[in-house]
């Protein structure tokens, strides 16, 4: 008796995946077959990249200074440090001492980049 | 069952039974193709203000399923052409038109893109037909919203019929190297 139960939910999630293979299929058979059918034309100019209607100059792969990478990772890094804070800053009282020194241990390894980086001269800018 | 017409308009004929409807693969890429345009604005005086007003609350081209404004030409169907176009400006109008994905659509929104209009001097383009191929042309000075959508839905009605071997035909290529277009 509770078999047949099974068997008729085990048919009624059968018809989802049907639905799931008719929608899959779907989208990606139309997706392939536009490509295929579809009109297209592929001259010089309209492969180039798209710079508003104008002949674009130069490459877009250009270096520049790893100084900016290094201030925006840090700034990232020590931001959501302070995120952390803001728990810690609400709870003050109820954490007490403990609460304190899981922080610090928390902070210290920070700290030490942070001195690390200062004394590397990564934020010096010339 | 029978050959009927549908009484919503815009729908192409189908031949209909009970919960289905036959018709042909032309009619119905035509009526997708027709109710899903993204248009590209290429808005470079006033008519550009009063395809603002057309894009807004009031008018809302978003009824007619082109709510989707595509600032790149490779996502764009209808390349909409509103205000004066210079001389400098032709190269430029040309290469985005060149790179818009096929298949595409032109309208000219109001005199100057159409013809020039009352600027008939040394530096304006007299007309945007002279750099690429131009579907539809909407008079005015700049054409009030109304007008700018029924210029939609005559390009909505040329989308419908359109052959759909049209953007392979000889012809179309003969129209496109008219221009100098690859």
């Amino acid at each position: 008796m509770e078999a047949s139960v099974f068997e008729g939910i085990k048919l009624d999630y059968f018809a989802i995946l049907i639905q799931f293979i008719v929608a899959a299929g779907f989208v990606s058979a139309t997706f392939f077959l536009s490509h295929i059918v579809g009109p297209k034309r592929k001259g010089e100019q309209k492969l180039q990249s798209f710079e508003c209607g104008l002949d674009s100059i130069g490459s877009a792969r250009l270096p520049f200074s790893v100084k900016y990478f290094l201030a925006a990772i840090l700034f990232v890094l020590f931001d959501i440090e302070i995120i952390f804070f803001y728990p810690w800053a609400i709870n003050f009282r109820e954490l007490g001492i403990g609460g304190l020194i899981k922080m610090i241990i928390f902070i210290a390894p920070f700290l030490l980049g942070y001195f690390y980086v200062i004394k590397k001269g990564a934020l010096q800018w010339d | 069952m029978g050959l009927n017409t549908i009484k919503q308009p815009g729908s192409p004929e189908m031949y209909v039974g009970e919960g289905f409807g036959l018709t042909q693969m032309e009619k119905v890429i035509g009526l997708a193709r027709a109710n899903s345009i993204w248009p590209l604005p290429f808005a470079t005086s006033c008519c550009g203000i009063e395809f603002m007003a057309t894009m807004a609350a009031t008018y809302d081209l978003g009824r007619f399923g082109a709510e989707r404004l595509s600032f790149s030409p490779r996502q764009a169907d209808l390349l909409m052409v509103m205000g004066t176009i210079a001389k400098k400006m032709g190269p430029v109008l040309k290469q985005v038109y060149t790179q818009m994905a096929e298949p595409k659509w032109v309208i000219a929104v109001g005199a100057c893109a159409s013809s020039g209009g009352i600027f008939d001097t040394y530096s304006v383009l007299q007309g945007i037909d002279k750099v690429i191929p131009v579907d539809v042309y909407v008079p005015g000075c700049p054409p009030p919203p109304e007008a700018i959508l029924d210029g939609i839905l005559k390009i909505q009605e040329l989308i419908k019929h359109e052959p759909i071997r049209r953007r392979q035909s000889e012809e179309y290529n003969q129209l496109l190297q008219s221009y100098n277009i690859d």
